[in-house]
């Protein structure tokens, strides 16, 4: 048996004075927002009444076939705006994400300009662009693409960089020599060697465009959301959950469908 | 520095040498890295045709030298010559588009494509020709630089794997389509910067015999570097050894003894 050793390590490390300030303003900040907007039990409670009785005027599910009928086609609308917005904003990503990625972008140090624009892109939410195109375009599904253009956009110009960036640079060095300029390195290089991380950035920015597009009608940018709206406004509670239906089950579709493109990308 | 006093055989060896046309003619080049000194009035000619092993403790200036052989590295001082084209100090790193045409690159790691077949890969050779965005993929290639490639594939036994992913074939395959890349255009010169220094030694063996087929076959130029004093023996007629910068010795392998070696090393 060997002696016992000279020292022994804390299990907790020693924490320091600045380090100890911030933990409790961390905790107070939490504890605060919980106390100001978090439910109380009591609230929890009285609310269960007013929910059963909802849940009694939503079901069962409005299933006249001229109702599903006409949900269906607001439905593909939903799907085309989702679909069409993606594929706009991956193709618009690439160049983006080429113009800002760090030791491949032509721009040298002005690179952080188009990094600021895709962080605009990326932080204002989708609600708030979707009432900046219907006020730009006017009603309708048009505004919802554009919106779902810019929030992809801003998720995949950031991912799509980051993805070029971590890409073997001896490969890239490799072309360089040859006598390959950046375009070479870009489609010999750069994209294959990023092409999994691109499927997958694409295939969560559809899934993340399926979500946005079914809300986006709440503020008249078209899609399913729009008929979700009137719905509640006009107290037709059971069309209402025959929506909240088709967008559950839109929505898990969409979710399978990708997660298996993935595993087959993987 | 150990003086090399030619005998008879070795003065004929030297004129026979002369004679020839130069592929290298390094001309008092140095080299500096902020306050370090790389390279120190370095004078090397190389005929072609020649097979020469640059040999050297590490920081000697082997890799250095070799970057500034084919424009990728701006030096200091004194004149390069490779194949015809000069290389003046302080030259800015241009693309020298002719220049890297006639010349074959392999580095320490293949510094493949992992996720493209080895047939593109091998077609990345052409990159630097006319309409070079269709060397990208094999899939796209014209037919004759598809046949090319796959001839090329075929020099390195490795044309049944032609369709093979890079990142499935062992290291020492995939040197071997390096090896095949930088082959593929039927280089004047090939340079190959420690080729076999990944490999296991029975692997870096094939490789050093590969190169040496190859370069006699097809009247190539051959430079590389190494570690192993063996290696440059057997696959080079001339060794140059590189110590803190400087020629330390040159002349035939043969000549190169285990006491030059330990004064090397040292």
């Amino acid at each position: 048996m060997s002696k016992k050793p000279k020292y022994v390590p804390k299990r907790t490390p020693k924490i320091g004075s600045f380090s100890f300030v911030c933990l409790v303003a961390i905790g107070a900040i939490i504890l605060s927002s919980i106390g100001d907007v978090a439910p109380s039990p009591q609230r929890i409670f009285e609310g269960i009444p007013r929910l059963t009785n909802l849940l009694g005027r939503m079901l069962p599910p409005n299933m006249e076939e001229e109702f599903i009928f006409r949900m269906f086609w607001v439905l593909i609308e939903t799907m085309e705006i989702a679909i069409a917005g993606t594929f706009i904003g991956i193709f618009l990503s690439l160049p983006i994400a080429w113009f800002s990625a760090k030791g491949i972008s032509p721009l040298g140090p002005f690179r952080w300009l188009i990094r600021g624009v895709v962080s605009l892109c990326r932080t204002i939410p989708d609600l708030v662009w979707a009432l900046i195109f219907v006020s730009t375009v006017g009603l309708g599904a048009v505004a919802g693409t554009m919106t779902i253009v810019v929030d992809t956009l801003g998720f995949c110009g950031r991912f799509f960089a980051e993805a070029f960036e971590d890409t073997d640079p001896k490969a890239k060095q490799a072309i360089r020599t040859i006598g390959g300029n950046q375009w070479n390195i870009i489609s010999s290089a750069i994209i294959p060697e990023a092409m999994p991380s691109l499927i997958n950035t694409s295939l969560y920015a559809l899934e993340r465009a399926i979500r946005s597009s079914v809300v986006l009608g709440l503020v008249g940018a078209g899609g399913i959301g729009q008929e979700l709206k009137v719905a509640f406004d006009l107290f037709q509670y059971k069309n209402a959950s025959a929506i909240i239906l088709a967008i559950f089950v839109i929505v898990m579709a969409m979710e399978t469908l990708t997660d298996w493109l993935r595993k087959k990308v993987s | 520095m150990a003086d090399f006093v030619p005998n008879e055989i070795d003065a004929r060896f030297f004129r026979e040498r002369a004679s020839k046309h130069l592929a290298i003619n390094v001309s008092g080049i140095s080299k500096r890295y902020g306050a370090k000194q790389i390279l120190t009035d370095i004078n090397i000619q190389i005929s072609e045709g020649e097979r020469v092993a640059l040999i050297g403790p590490n920081g000697a200036g082997k890799s250095t030298l070799l970057k500034c052989l084919v424009g990728q590295e701006i030096f200091d001082h004194g004149e390069i010559a490779t194949l015809g084209t000069s290389l003046r100090a302080k030259q800015p790193v241009a693309l020298l588009k002719n220049l890297r045409r006639s010349v074959g690159f392999v580095f320490q790691t293949h510094s493949l494509v992992g996720r493209l077949s080895a047939l593109s890969n091998v077609v990345h050779g052409f990159m630097g020709e006319r309409g070079s965005w269709r060397a990208s993929t094999h899939h796209l290639a014209p037919y004759s630089w598809r046949l090319k490639a796959l001839r090329s594939l075929g020099d390195v036994q490795l044309q049944d794997f032609c369709e093979q992913r890079v990142d499935e074939l062992s290291g020492g395959q995939a040197q071997r389509v390096a090896i095949a890349r930088a082959m593929v255009r039927d280089p004047r010169l090939l340079i190959a910067d420690e080729p076999s220094a990944s490999l296991d030694p029975a692997a870096g063996e094939d490789i050093m015999k590969l190169f040496s087929d190859l370069s006699q076959k097809n009247q190539t130029t051959l430079l590389f570097t190494t570690h192993d004093i063996q290696h440059a023996r057997s696959y080079s007629d001339r060794i140059i050894a590189l110590q803190q910068g400087k020629v330390f010795w040159t002349g035939p392998s043969n000549l190169f003894d285990p006491d030059l070696s330990a004064a090397l090393f040292r």
